[in-house]
């Protein structure tokens, strides 16, 4: 049976960490860095590799800084 | 065609809207200028043209229709009288700030207030001295007749959009309600959205693929960029002041007093002068048509050839000060009004004459 | 280093399922984190990217948070005095009446200072769109009492609660406005889950569809969030809102084909 994968490209510099995306993701693949961006905000980035495609985080996000990527392999 | 027809100047108004080719008009009742939005929905100008006419629920609201018709590049004119124009001051104000080309009319009533439904010149300071908040100008005209009235209709659009600026017909209740023999100018064609579109590149037509997106706005938060913005309102307000200036000058040539008077107390005025005259009083005058802006240079050159000056004015003294900044005291200005909706009449202004300008 | 969990050789053009829409323009808005207007923003341009009304779309700014809306949709924008947007947006829609036209306006903006513009516009029917966003507060101006403020509710101009014995009661426009003959399609929607976005993402799609109808006017509130307002995180604003605002302002559809949903 295919596996569906995903990814998502989070455009750091973009992000104003509001965790939005952090709760709205079904396999907990979103967390705040520790480290700040350009703007001083802990941003979001990837901590695991369970990462579905669904694009969940991307559709809450607020500034659009998500891209989201989905396959079959 | 041309046409020659008996009209009241608030429906020469509205007939000129139609046929400078106006897009819209937006307006709400006020005496006594209703007759501009009767004549408009009698008239069905949308059969006629396409023109768009529509009662807003407030002056508020049909200034900002005029604001929206505007921003799209369409010829939009609204009308009112001055308890009218005091509400629709904050989106004249938008309009000057964002550059919109506009006509507005203002069939002036006395004030403050509600005042009195009828006719006034006192709201020259709100009219030339821009009147709602900022540093802006609006052109302001100043018909003496119904025929001006259909005329500066015509004159106001393309001063508008010459300079993508709001004009203001500053009437009032005499010149809007009197009836005159008036002669119509021909049909104009109302502009193509195609034809908007291409003439002006500002106006917000829907953004064609390729190019930046428009915004009309009069909103700056950089305060650098605000200031610039203003240097360049002055700029235009200048080059408007060095190339529309209007008047007429009235047997000033063999003139020893001069009356400046607009409007209607300039068809009184005279009458008044051909009394004078005929009591051997050399008195001429000069009409200002535009108020902004204002004949300035013209009455400062007649100030070296006269011995004194009266202003006649339906308010307690206003455009005084403009005719005594053209003077600089030179010679002796004087007022004479009537106001409160009370109309002058030809002997008080001889007597006036006599009284504050040959005998004081 | 660092893993990172990329994985590189699925980031194909035809893998691609969600990417900014080009109708929002680059600049980086300037709401606060987790602000619903930024997705409010996002779901109208993907709507008009979606119809591919780009050069066909009109829009009107308010004054309040969003008063530089214009900055970001990517169409011909106009910014209106505030309150005024629906008269702006009547004139715009009269002169192209085959235009998309849109308002986007605040609680104040619509329901306070504007509420005679919100309220004629709606009832003449005019053929556009009204987006509103609820979020019971002046966000731009720094907290204060909105016409839709909840009983109770702490504001800088309700320091101890909106006390409705003397501040007067939040105003349900949305509800008011559904009865008026000249709207077509009233929703309430919200934006704060991936569920509530989809269905508030139909709705603004519905409401701008409608303008092909030329049926009266479409209104989609959006129930929202203000975190700098309400001194909540992004987060625990969002439950807040669930458990405060959506009692008083309940999610769904309110009138749909001129009728109201009993």
């Amino acid at each position: 049976m295919a596996k569906v994968v995903g990814d998502i490209v989070i455009d750091i510099e973009r992000c104003k960490g509001c965790e939005v995306c952090t709760t709205a993701c079904p396999q907990d693949v979103i967390a705040m860095a520790s480290e700040v961006n350009g703007k001083g905000y802990h941003y979001a980035m990837k901590v695991n590799g369970n990462c579905i495609g669904c694009s969940n985080c991307a559709v809450v996000c607020p500034d659009a800084v998500i891209t989201v990527y989905r396959a079959k392999i | 065609m041309k046409e020659l027809k008996l009209m009241k100047g608030n429906e020469a108004v509205a007939e000129a809207a139609i046929r400078a080719g106006a897009d819209a008009y937006f307006g709400y009742p006020i005496t006594p200028q209703s007759e501009v939005l009767e004549y408009l929905m009698a008239e069905r100008p949308y059969e006629r043209t396409g023109m768009v006419v529509l009662q807003a629920e407030s002056e508020v609201a049909a200034i900002n229709m005029v604001y929206g018709g505007a921003a799209c590049g369409k010829k939009v004119i609204t009308s009112s009288s001055s308890p009218g124009i005091s509400l629709k001051m904050e989106g004249i104000s938008y309009i000057a700030g964002a550059e919109l080309p506009c006509v507005i009319l203002n069939v002036v009533r006395g004030g403050p207030g509600l005042g009195t439904i009828q006719p006034s010149q006192s709201d020259y300071f709100q009219a030339t001295k821009g009147g709602g908040h900022g540093d802006y100008r609006l052109i302001v005209l100043a018909p003496a007749s119904v025929q001006e009235m259909a005329d500066h209709v015509k004159l106001g659009f393309d001063l508008a959009f010459k300079y993508r600026n709001p004009v203001m017909i500053l009437s009032d209740g005499v010149i809007g309600q009197m009836m005159e023999k008036v002669e119509l100018f021909e049909q104009m064609p109302r502009l193509s959205d195609e034809e908007v579109a291409a003439n002006y590149p500002w106006a917000t037509t829907g953004k064609p693929a390729g190019v930046p997106h428009r915004i009309i706005t009069s909103l700056e938060l950089d305060s650098s960029k605000q200031e610039k913005h203003n240097h360049h309102l002055q700029e235009k307000y200048r080059k408007i002041q060095e190339n529309e200036t209007m008047y007429e000058a009235i047997q000033t040539e063999d003139a020893e007093y001069l009356i400046v008077a607009f409007g209607s107390s300039a068809r009184i005025s005279q009458k008044a002068i051909d009394m004078a005259r005929a009591k051997g009083i050399k008195v001429g005058m000069i009409r200002p048509i535009t108020l902004f802006p204002y004949p300035s240079e013209i009455i400062n050159k007649l100030a070296d050839q006269v011995k004194g000056i009266l202003t006649v004015e339906m308010n307690a003294g206003q455009m005084i000060e403009d005719v005594k900044l053209a003077v600089n005291g030179k010679v002796k200005v004087e007022h004479f009004g009537r106001f409160g909706g009370m109309i002058p009449n030809p002997e008080e202004v001889v007597k006036a004459l006599e009284q504050k300008i040959i005998g004081g | 280093m660092a893993e990172t969990f990329d994985r590189p050789e699925i980031r194909t053009p035809e893998n691609l399922v969600y990417s900014k829409t080009n109708v929002l323009t680059d600049n980086i808005m300037h709401y606060c984190p987790g602000c619903g207007h930024g997705t409010t923003h996002r779901l109208l341009a993907e709507v008009i990217e979606e119809m591919g009304i780009q050069s066909e779309t009109i829009g009107i700014a308010p004054v309040g948070c969003s008063v530089l809306a214009y900055n970001y949709f990517d169409v011909d924008m106009q910014e209106a005095a505030h309150g005024r947007a629906p008269a702006v947006a009547t004139a715009v829609k009269r002169l192209f009446p085959n235009k998309f036209v849109f308002t986007y306006q605040g609680d104040g903006d619509l329901a306070a200072i504007g509420t005679a513009e919100t309220i004629h516009a709606c009832n003449r029917g005019e053929n556009m769109t009204i987006i509103f966003v609820n979020n019971g507060i002046y966000g731009m101006t720094g907290g204060q009492m909105a016409p839709t403020t909840l009983p109770g509710m702490p504001t800088s101009t309700s320091p101890y609660g909106r006390e409705v014995a003397t501040m007067g009661n939040p105003l349900k426009i949305t509800e008011l406005i559904a009865q008026l003959p000249g709207t077509y399609y009233v929703t309430r929607q919200s934006v704060h889950t991936p569920a509530n976005v989809r269905k508030a993402k139909k709705a603004i799609r519905q409401a701008m569809e409608n303008q092909k109808l030329n049926r009266g006017l479409s209104f989609v509130e959006v129930v929202s969030n203000c975190n700098s307002g309400w001194k909540l995180s992004p987060v625990k604003a969002n439950k807040w809102m669930e458990d405060n605002m959506f009692p008083f302002y309940p999610l769904g559809d309110i009138k749909v084909n001129g009728e109201l949903v009993k």
